[in-house]
């Protein structure tokens, strides 16, 4: 059960290894080991999105996976997200749109709709509110989320 | 002049933080890093009601990683508990603890802090930690908690009632026997908590060398902490720091101080290192303030025209097992008895309310604090006894209105209310509905089977409290205060008291001295939420950060434009009378612009050149102005909200179609970020109405404390909402703004439960127990 592993993954376009508990979520890793700390732990059981991570390609939530289970990944936060432009018309739209308040739930949102415009250039409003669904904000009411991820869509090529 | 130049207030400027958070980079409490912080983890009680026999913590203190466990014992002698601070007369209070003493009273009270080098370890040493319980009967029932044999929440209480009073108009019974009509209804609003996505934490670290201690906490309020925590730990005050970083959400939660958080506080005080305590997902829905849980009876009485005649509203509130800290639990069910019918002339209103303690955890103050349930109850029965009388609400609704140009009054119930606006609400919301049509359409619909239903409240809030408040709460109901100055560059530095979680005072504080100072928008800086570096005052609460902060920003930018435009004449030689600054550029009235002198400029010689200036007093850059006495205690708003819904007769299910806002906040200084604090407010509203309860069973068991069984409204329930506003300016300010941020969550749980009541009255049915879940809809439609 005890003692330390040392996993090697890439962490936003970079190889790191890390030495971590077995026990250790990678919601926890990314933010304490690695210093990340856009991940954000609302919840701690997979409800409310804000430690989500993309995890090879997929938006997983950080506090269901664990540290060690990244071993061999490619894993991206909100700063790998943000740093590389992928986001950026999304960023932009949320600022404009002031679709967030706090800001605590935001990374998760913006990734969440990142995926789903990758797959869906165009999304409805109802797909827009379906794909935000997992994910809990407590200030917004998501109107301005949905307006601005509408915006951001319009926006990309 | 240039004249050009676009006014900031009334603009929807973006917020500047908004940038770091979409990129992640906001600091919240968890990313705080303080070198060699240790770690804390609570014991919390399982039970509702126990005595504490014995704790035996060796297996505990001797694992390795395990720094200090903490039992009451070891902090007794630095922290001697602690009351409300809002007191009232006759209120029983019990004293609460930074750890349970003697007994536990609540599950999810504090009992054994373990100390050790991270979270985890912590965690695993709080299982080791071993409590021989007797149990104690729990007093949970609140309709049986005044029963002669009813289980005592604290044994030695001779019962279980800790308040109660009587507001405005006393029991005339013959007023509503003699009435044309009287509708009538019982409430029950269940139990709910706040629930932002961002926990409460504490970094607390007290050095011994010199007595200093540094506190960083997500919360609203840093100079109400230092005071508190000074007075609680019986420290200097002088010695001590409090630093709110960004602040994940509040809406009430975080304007509170518990015992988790002094007993973090108190542990570094005890061992002399830094430590950190993050409440998890279980420990915030069991342990931050819970909210709202009263049963209310409430009549009304009309005269054949349908003129409203009498009113009386009686409630009971679930207080917990303690009163809040520092504002006390009492406000939710004095604001809801005393704020009831208050937009309407009615000759007789009265109310009674109890508040009682319960083997449940604390009810504080929830965005809105007894506002919704005043106007749900209110609301309620204007359009039960519309359907009664075969009134059109809205028509029964203006002809019970104080008029909009009687104000100012004051209702029976003792609160003064000036320069409220509903006819012109209630007739703007006409304006951008088409009611008839939509009634109409929901009859139609009728006739194919689809229920819908259309409901309306208005509402009055009392928002922006004050430091001459007469409901003053000591150490946290402050004069507010201001620092302005002119750095070399020409950047304007504002220290302010009041505080951003996200709502964008920052942003609305900025516009306000960007246009009376006259500079750039981009050039304000503003700097809060740290008790070294900003003047004492209240933080955010009760939603006044633009009604309070901007009035300060106004008054001190005037003040600091003069002693400017005064130091510009001395260096053009010319009358500051004469000048005039727009966008940081100084120059004569009339004049070209290469006539003047840049911000900046003067800036440049004030700081490093000052002998170019006429000998006599230097001149200052800088100042701070406070908001005192003059300044009315509480500012009213007023508003109106409507709401579309279908049910689903067959399982009981509301659907949200459509939400409408008309609200008056005075000046608008952002439209864009008012506008967005009205939805996430109506968001929560329906929360209430729709969704949130946490359920206690009869033994004081939680048994929905996950985010999972907590059910907050989602993206895919909520409709898109429609914002619009009357404006009437505060008269008694010179900016005019009024609270905006507890509007959204006041009106919507009125309207919803009008709607929904709409929905099914056609069936028979009604419903006034909130939330109003699948089960209690097939209930009230008789079909479980």
């Amino acid at each position: 059960m005890s003692g330390i592993h040392t996993i090697k993954f890439r962490l936003n376009g970079r190889a790191v290894a890390k030495h971590v508990e077995p026990r250790t979520s990678a919601a926890d890793m990314i933010r304490h080991v690695s210093g990340l700390t856009g991940t954000h732990v609302g919840c701690e059981h997979g409800v409310c999105g804000a430690c989500s991570i993309v995890l090879d390609g997929a938006v997983v939530r950080g506090c269901l996976v664990f540290a060690v289970q990244l071993d061999g990944a490619d894993v991206e936060t909100i700063e790998g997200a943000s740093d590389s432009g992928r986001i950026a018309a999304l960023q932009a739209a949320f600022v404009d749109r002031n679709a967030l308040q706090c800001g605590f739930c935001t990374p998760g949102m913006l990734l969440i709709a990142a995926e789903l415009l990758s797959r869906e250039p165009s999304p409805s409003r109802e797909q827009i509110r379906e794909a935000l669904s997992g994910n809990i904000c407590r200030c917004t009411g998501y109107e301005a989320i949905v307006d601005a991820v509408a915006a951001a869509a319009k926006v990309k090529p | 002049m240039t004249g050009a130049t676009t006014k900031a207030v009334g603009s929807s400027h973006r917020r500047g933080d908004a940038t770091l958070f979409v990129g992640g980079r906001g600091t919240y409490i968890d990313d705080v890093a303080v070198p060699g912080v240790l770690h804390v983890a609570f014991l919390r009680s399982p039970h509702a009601h126990a005595r504490i026999v014995a704790i035996r913590t060796a297996h505990a203190d001797a694992m390795p990683g395990v720094v200090r466990v903490v039992t009451a014992a070891d902090l007794a002698p630095l922290c001697k508990g602690w009351q409300t601070s809002q007191t009232y007369p006759g209120y029983v209070l019990r004293t609460q603890y930074p750890l349970a003493t003697d007994r536990v009273v609540f599950v999810g009270q504090a009992v054994v802090a373990v100390v050790a080098e991270s979270r985890a370890l912590a965690e695993d040493a709080v299982e080791l930690v071993e409590i021989d319980w007797e149990l104690l009967p729990p007093a949970c029932d609140l309709e049986g908690a005044m029963a002669p044999d009813a289980a005592r929440a604290h044994p030695d209480l001779a019962g279980n009632l800790a308040y109660q009073a009587d507001v405005g108009d006393p029991e005339n019974r013959a007023l509503f026997d003699e009435a044309a009509c009287v509708v009538e209804a019982a409430f029950r609003f269940n139990r709910q908590t706040v629930m932002p996505m961002e926990t409460r934490g504490v970094v607390a670290s007290y050095l011994p060398g010199d007595g200093s201690l540094s506190v960083y906490q997500s919360h609203t309020a840093p100079h109400q902490l230092r005071s508190l925590y000074a007075t609680h730990l019986g420290l200097d005050e002088g010695r001590i720091r409090v630093i709110c970083p960004h602040v994940g959400g509040s809406f009430g939660a975080k304007i509170h101080l518990y015992s988790d958080e002094v007993a973090t506080v108190a542990i570094s005080r005890l061992i002399g290192r830094p430590v950190k305590y993050i409440a998890d997902r279980m420990e915030a829905l069991l342990a931050d303030i819970h909210a709202r849980e009263q049963i209310v009876t409430a009549k009304l009485a009309l005269d054949a025209e349908g003129r409203f005649v009498a009113w009386r509203a009686e409630t009971r509130l679930a207080m917990g097992a303690f009163s809040t800290h520092p504002g006390s639990s009492v406000q939710e069910a004095d604001e809801a008895v005393r704020l009831a019918m208050a937009p309407y002339r009615v000759p007789h209103v009265g109310g009674r309310l109890e508040v009682v303690f319960q083997n449940k955890n604390i009810v504080g103050q929830y965005r809105g604090v007894g506002h919704p349930i005043a106007a749900a109850i209110g609301e309620h029965l204007i359009e039960k006894a519309a359907a009664a009388m075969g009134f059109d609400p809205v028509a029964l609704r203006l002809a019970n209105y104080v008029p909009d140009d009687a104000y100012p009054v004051k209702t029976r119930t003792g609160i003064d209310l000036d320069a409220l606006s509903h006819q012109a609400c209630l007739r703007r919301l006409g304006e951008i509905i088409d009611i008839p049509a939509l009634r109409a359409e929901n009859e139609r619909l009728r006739g194919e089977g689809i229920h819908r239903g259309f409901g309306i409240a208005c509402f009055i809030e009392r928002t922006a409290t004050n430091a001459p408040s007469n409901a003053h709460i000591r150490k946290a109901t402050a004069q507010d205060g201001i620092t302005l100055s002119v750095d070399p560059s020409g950047a304007v530095r504002c220290a302010i008291s009041v505080t951003d979680q996200g709502q964008g005072t920052h942003t609305v504080v900025a516009q306000v001295i960007a246009d009376e100072l006259g500079v750039p928008f981009d050039r304000v800086r503003i700097v809060s939420g740290d008790s070294q570096a900003t003047p004492y005052g209240s933080g955010v609460r009760a939603s006044r950060g633009t009604a309070v902060g901007g009035e300060l920003a106004l008054q001190a930018s005037r003040e600091l434009r003069a002693v400017i435009l005064e130091a510009a004449a001395q260096l053009l030689q010319t009358g500051a009378e004469r000048l005039s600054m727009t966008d940081g550029m100084i120059f004569p009235a009339g004049s070209e612009e290469g006539n003047g002198i840049s911000l900046a400029d003067l800036a440049e010689v004030v700081h490093f050149k000052p002998q170019l200036l006429p000998r006599g007093a230097q001149v200052s850059l800088s100042l701070s102005r406070h908001l005192g006495h003059d300044w009315p205690a509480l500012v009213p708003t007023n508003g109106v909200q409507a709401s579309l819904v279908e049910v689903d007769v067959r399982t009981g299910a509301v659907r949200l179609l459509r939400h409408w806002a008309v609200d008056d906040f005075g000046t608008i200084v952002n439209p864009l970020l008012v506008a967005e604090q009205v939805r996430g407010g109506i968001a929560q509203g329906i929360g209430q109405a729709l969704f949130e309860e946490l359920v206690y069973d009869p033994g004081g068991q939680v048994q929905n404390a996950t985010l999972a069984d907590y059910l907050v409204p989602l993206a895919s329930d909520l409709p898109d909402m429609v914002i619009d506003h009357v404006e009437t300016p505060w008269p008694h300010s010179v900016l005019g703004a009024k609270g905006a941020g507890e509007a959204g969550t006041t009106g919507a749980v009125g309207a919803v439960l009008n709607a929904v009541n709409d929905a099914i009255r056609p069936l028979g049915a009604s419903i006034t127990e909130l939330p109003m879940t699948p089960e209690r809809m097939l209930a009230a439609l008789n079909r479980l």
